[in-house]
């Protein structure tokens, strides 16, 4: 089976700096990584790889330094990388970016099984995978922390929820985004950082993409509009319950029926 | 400073520190308090391609050296001293199949080991044959194409936990030092088991256990060299290994070092960081030159064993002998700089000097190290003479 994994080069931090004029983050000086997500996606698919056999390739849309994640996925044991970069995409927003990786992912065609990370630690949006599902009209779990069984004809997997976990099964192709409680990441081993040393990923540009429409990616093609960014101020209210036990708990609760916290 | 490691070396210590760092740093209070065989941790070993370092690559390692080996010991060795040991003990049973094994042996041995499936471990020692090793009493007498061994292996490091055995043990007392023979022991060979696994101050995610061997046969084939050479592979696999034990003693002697720094930067008596108090600086002054002269020499050796170095075994000794007379010196003082949280075991300070005090004595003491050393100035002299 082909198992393609979507990464993405975030910075490694979680205090992001913004561009107040330009609403953008600033990523000049800041140390660039994996998206932590997406490294347990690339680790499930060497899981499964090992399973079942055939190949896993990684697909990112970035700026030429992001070959150095496909690097890393080179390392810990992935078979090829494609690097997706085209000064065309540069300010795509959610859609522009699911339309592209959807365009690549059709060119690359003979997918069994996509994975990629929950969401991304920068943007927090959680919106590439299901957009792309929705695109290439494929099946998509989200939030995945198990793979209960898999075979080149379907999945079952355990997708987590706030108060416990679903199991769902689906046919392949699909697309599964994965959460931190499905494995732990191997390490890169000496092996493959010799070969990811060496390593050129394919890179493509929008050219490579048969029927691409550039209307619908960059800043312009992209609907999402940031007005403005800001830092929201928290405020606190406060107010004391006095009298006895028994009046402040009869209080108490009359104010939380009527501020609909409970019925 | 620059030891000018090549970009594949440097590739080799990340590799070590980033496992170390990852998979070991949180276990290894574990480890230590509870005395497990980290079989977890061997296996992350092995997923990293570390395992088999200085096999040739035809039997599946990655055909480098005696350097590449304590380069990735040392790493390991800075966040626990025991746990590498695990590789390094494996280095020591493989030498002897990798020195002197015919291309059957290595054809049959090595690529389980390069690979990381199975561990190796070497059995000199016994209960009164330590230092003086002439004087074992484990014996191989041979019956036909076998040999039947008898006796008792002492403080034998991965014992239990490996599959493949290099023994020593006397085919002819008679002829003393020529009277001994060395073997391939498989874990499961009938007649082969393993007695008491010993209860140790440091080095407790080791595992230290008799071999116990009664009325057990060996397919003669299994023998290393020939039959009287078992001395001559026990003395060069020694010589080799050394430098091991050297990399494991400076590897805990710099991490020992590297969380003394890091505290005295931190902690504040008298209205100022320790580290600006005299006293401490001149203390750690010492502790990290000792620890860089430990490091060049060993390095040297390493290199001039991987050039081809004929007589190593003065070299061998003195990084040996340097190296962990350092690493006793630096993790006292390690946990005198950090004072009473030194010797506390939520520092792991108090652990590297436990684990430290084995380097001085395992593989040969200080004081045999001392007395190879002496013996080699003497033949070179007489030599020049």
């Amino acid at each position: 089976m082909h198992i393609v994994v979507l990464i993405k080069q975030v910075v490694a931090t979680t205090n992001v700096k913004l561009d107040p004029q330009t609403g953008t983050m600033i990523r000049d000086g800041v140390e660039s990584i994996l998206n932590p997500f997406d490294e347990y996606a690339v680790e499930e698919a060497l899981r499964i790889k090992e399973k079942l056999g055939g190949k896993v390739t990684v697909l990112t849309m970035g700026p030429p330094q992001a070959k150095e994640i496909i690097r890393k996925a080179i390392g810990m044991g992935v078979d090829e990388g494609i690097l997706l970069s085209d000064r065309a995409l540069a300010g795509s927003d959610t859609w522009a970016t699911s339309y592209t990786l959807a365009q690549a992912l059709r060119k690359i065609g003979d997918y069994g099984l996509i994975l990629t990370g929950k969401q991304a630690v920068d943007g927090d949006t959680a919106q590439v995978g299901p957009e792309i599902a929705a695109c290439l009209d494929l099946p998509m779990i989200a939030w995945v922390r198990k793979i209960e069984e898999v075979s080149p004809e379907k999945i079952r997997a355990e997708r987590l929820m706030e108060d416990g976990y679903d199991v769902l099964e689906s046919p392949l192709p699909a697309l599964l985004s994965v959460v931190k409680e499905i494995n732990e990441p191997r390490l890169e081993s000496l092996k493959g950082k010799m070969r990811a040393k060496k390593y050129e990923p394919q890179t493509w540009t929008v050219a490579d993409l048969p029927g691409f429409d550039l209307a619908q990616v960059g800043l312009k093609g992209s609907p999402t509009r940031v007005v403005k960014t800001f830092t929201p101020q928290r405020q606190y209210h406060s107010e004391m319950i006095g009298g006895s036990p028994k009046e402040a708990a009869s209080a108490l609760y009359k104010k939380v029926v009527d501020l609909n916290i409970i019925h | 400073m620059n030891y000018f490691l090549t970009e594949e070396q440097k590739m080799i210590v990340d590799t070590a520190r980033e496992l170390a760092q990852e998979k070991i740093k949180p276990v290894r209070e574990k480890y230590d308090e509870e005395g497990h065989f980290p079989w977890d941790i061997v296996k992350e070993m092995a997923a990293a391609d570390l395992m088999g370092l200085y096999i040739p690559e035809q039997y599946k390692g990655m055909g480098r050296g005696i350097f590449e080996l304590c380069l990735a010991v040392e790493e390991l060795s800075k966040v626990c001293g025991g746990i590498s040991l695990a590789m390094a003990a494996t280095a020591l049973g493989t030498f002897p199949i990798l020195l002197f094994g015919n291309e059957e042996q290595k054809a049959k041995y090595l690529p389980d080991i390069a690979t990381g499936k199975k561990l190796a471990a070497f059995g000199l020692t016994e209960a009164n044959a330590g230092s003086d090793a002439g004087n074992m009493t484990t014996t191989a007498v041979k019956d036909g194409d076998h040999y039947v061994i008898n006796g008792t292996k002492q403080w034998i490091t991965n014992g239990g936990e490996a599959e493949t055995y290099t023994v020593i043990a006397m085919t002819n007392k008679a002829k003393g030092p020529r009277g001994a023979t060395a073997f391939i022991v498989e874990k499961g060979t009938p007649g082969f088991t393993f007695g008491k696994k010993e209860n140790k101050m440091g080095i407790r995610a080791s595992a230290t256990r008799e071999l116990v061997f009664t009325n057990c046969r060996v397919p003669a084939k299994n023998v290393l060299a020939k039959e009287g050479m078992g001395f001559i592979v026990a003395v060069n696999t020694l010589n080799t290994s050394r430098p091991g034990v050297a990399s494991q003693a400076l590897g805990i002697a710099a991490g020992a070092l590297e969380e003394a720094v890091q505290y005295a930067r931190q902690r504040v008596q008298f209205g100022q960081p320790i580290a600006s108090i005299q006293a401490v600086q001149h203390m750690l002054a010492n502790m990290a030159t000792e620890v860089e002269a430990a490091r060049a020499l060993l390095y040297a050796t390493a290199r001039s064993i991987d050039a081809g170095e004929k007589s190593f075994a003065k070299i061998s000794a003195m990084s040996k002998l340097f190296a962990s007379e350092v690493a006793m010196r630096v993790t006292t003082d390690a946990v005198q700089v950090m004072g009473g949280y030194g010797y506390m075991k939520e520092y792991p300070v108090e652990k590297m000097m436990r684990d430290a005090k084995i380097t001085q004595i395992y593989e040969g003491t200080s004081q045999i190290q001392r007395n190879e050393i002496a013996l080699q100035l003497i033949k070179e002299a007489a030599k020049k003479q």
